[in-house]
């Protein structure tokens, strides 16, 4: 039994091309930036959640982890970039790069452990994880604030000229900024021969390792990677609302980008940019209508994506795409 | 010396009552990760629905404390092997990741329907009169519901193991845990068994969440919130190893009773950090050759 549902491969020869579908995807998310100007916090958190889901999507589609814990990544990078900013280090790049180090350590320092497991265990064991940091960050509360969490952070201007507004206008673009890096560094990892190697792994790990590749050490290396860019995320989450919570740890965050990548579509690069906007959506706008109904969709979406939809929205466009 | 054996006594019927009502729970997805091979995330919401419709039978309805357990454990049982048969038959054998995602979207499914109908608060849960005071055992006040509950996991268990040992029932079940292709070489129906094991679980699941209720309060995230003390139990004892299971199951609740009496600012992730050195240690289950 494999971990993950069949993914559909595009050629090696491909893959450092581009998409002629992408651009279309930073360009709706500029015209968001112009065209709903009183949505730009909720943007911002939605480019954060896909950078987190990309993350997640590096190590679950490509390299076929299936983890429950990656909000340990988000959550450390999150309190390091507050923490940062609270003791005086206001520079909000340098920031954030330490918030995703930090959570690198983290992936450095459990990789080796957690990722000798695969199947059930790997994800009892990583749901494990999530809970015991979320338990460690409500208890340690003279570092984290406790149930309060840490507000109220300055940052200096971005780049020592543009002022963070309360419109939020700012932080988009900055968060818009990270994703799109984020992006590139993903997509050149993927189309060289270590992302070949991951993909190998994901498909058949025993063989891998017959033909002699390191694999524990090339997944450590992935689950490092993913936990930067997760951690990235985080930090630019406390940064661009100077709000951290106990609920960047919580199970649910991890949840969330899991459902997102799944929406979107694993084992493609905008699974995570295409499933975050959906189900952030879907959640925002179902929880102003009613707090509750929110779940009942995400539960029928998931149950619908599971039985039906293969490959979630960018297979679904992907397949329309080529029927043309 | 005394208050030493007070608090060792205490801890002994708080942690064993505990652990017998997680183990009530857990059975059911002890065997369907063992017999099914499934990662079930949805099976908090078993427990969940029928502690909720126990209380509400016997709350709303003026139901006999007894007559809405009953009902509610033979409702979800139901409900149990009516999901088998429509979606977790369409599980067998796909992908882990399918798995999760579908019984995840069942648990946020049961926990929106519960919000809506229930409302978002700790739902208040009916004790009957008789189990509302002390009990003297050995001339010591113990919580008689503490007791009962003790007494029914005990009741419980030893149904359980003549069901497992000592009826062609269980011996089938046995057989198609270790080797579900050999089991249906020699003839047994092992779609039914699932069935059936899957109802039963299910049931189990639903008795443990109506009497559990002043233990693990229902509320609408019930089926989230204690997933990960399920779970646990699962990953110790090693994937379909029953017997095993119970053991776990009565350590689990001693290790987090003496965890949160003992050493209350550590006490909630005592258990987590095991589970996480021993899944290490042995990823096929603490108790893999015990059985």
């Amino acid at each position: 039994m494999s971990a993950l549902p069949p993914i559909p491969r595009t050629s090696v020869l491909r893959r450092a091309r581009m998409h002629p579908a992408e651009p279309l995807w930073w360009g709706a998310a500029l015209a968001a930036f112009f065209l709903f100007p009183d949505y730009l916090s909720f943007g911002t958190s939605v480019l954060i959640m896909a950078m987190l889901a990309l993350s997640l999507g590096l190590v679950l589609g490509f390299a076929g982890v299936v983890t429950l814990g990656h909000a340990v990544f988000f959550g450390v990078g999150a309190y390091t970039a507050a923490l940062l900013a609270i003791g005086g280090w206001t520079e909000p790049v340098t920031g954030a790069l330490l918030g995703g180090l930090a959570a690198t350590a983290v992936a450095l320092a459990t990789g080796p452990l957690l990722l000798r497991l695969h199947g059930l265990p790997l994800v009892l064991a990583t749901l494990a994880l999530g809970v015991v940091f979320y338990e460690a960050a409500n208890k340690a509360g003279w570092i984290t604030g406790g149930d309060d969490g840490l507000f109220g952070m300055e940052l200096a201007p971005l780049l020592g000229r543009y002022e963070w507004t309360i419109f939020g206008h700012t932080q988009y673009l900055y968060a818009l900024a990270w994703l799109f890096a984020a992006v590139v560094l993903v997509r050149r990892i993927l189309a060289s021969p270590f992302g070949l190697a991951l993909e190998g792994i994901r498909e058949n790990a025993p063989r891998m390792r017959l033909i002699g590749a390191p694999v524990l050490g090339q997944l450590v290396v992935a689950y490092a990677i993913s936990g930067f860019l997760a951690g990235v995320a985080g930090a630019l989450s406390a940064q661009t609302t100077a709000f951290v919570g106990l609920q960047v740890f919580a199970l649910e965050t991890s949840v969330d980008a899991l459902l997102m990548l799944v929406l979107g579509g694993i084992g493609s690069v905008y699974g995570g940019l295409v499933g975050a906007p959906l189900y952030m959506s879907v959640k925002y706008f179902t929880q102003q209508w009613d707090p509750h109904l929110w779940k009942l969709f995400v539960a029928a979406l998931l149950i619908l994506a599971t039985l039906i939809a293969r490959g979630g929205l960018v297979g679904l466009l992907g397949r329309l795409w080529r029927r043309r | 010396m005394d208050a030493l054996a007070a608090t060792l006594s205490f801890t002994l019927l708080y942690g064993v009552s505990y652990g017998l009502l997680l183990f009530i729970i857990a059975i059911g997805l002890v065997v369907t990760m063992g017999l099914m091979r499934i990662v079930n995330m949805a099976h908090g919401a078993f427990a969940a629905v029928g502690g909720y419709l126990a209380h509400w039978l016997i709350g709303a309805w003026g139901m006999p404390f007894w007559g809405g357990v009953v009902v509610a454990v033979l409702a979800v049982a139901a409900l149990g092997a009516a999901m088998e048969r429509v979606l977790y038959v369409r599980l067998y054998g796909a992908p882990e990741l399918d798995q999760l995602l579908m019984t995840i979207g069942l648990c946020f499914g049961t926990i929106g329907l519960l919000t809506l109908v229930f409302g978002p608060n700790v739902y208040p849960s009916a004790t009957p009169a008789m189990l509302a005071g002390n009990v003297d055992i050995l001339g010591r006040p113990f919580p008689a519901y503490r007791v009962f509950v003790f007494l029914l996991g005990a009741l419980v268990v030893v149904l359980l193991w003549l069901l497992f040992e000592r009826t062609l029932f269980g011996a089938r079940l046995r057989a198609a845990v270790d080797n579900r292709g050999m089991a249906q070489a020699a003839g047994v129906d092992v779609d039914r068994l699932f069935s059936v094991a899957f109802a039963v679980g299910a049931g189990l699941a639903a008795l443990g969440g109506a009497v559990g209720a002043p233990m693990l309060p229902l509320d609408p995230l019930y089926p989230f919130k204690y997933l990960p003390l399920f779970l646990i139990i699962v990953g110790l004892a090693g994937f379909g190893h029953i017997r095993a299971s119970f053991w776990v199951a009565i350590l689990v609740g001693l290790v987090d009773t003496a965890g949160r009496f003992l050493a209350p600012e550590f006490g909630g992730f005592t258990v987590y950090v095991l589970l996480i050195a021993l899944l290490l240690w042995r990823p096929n289950g603490l108790l893999g050759a015990l059985r």
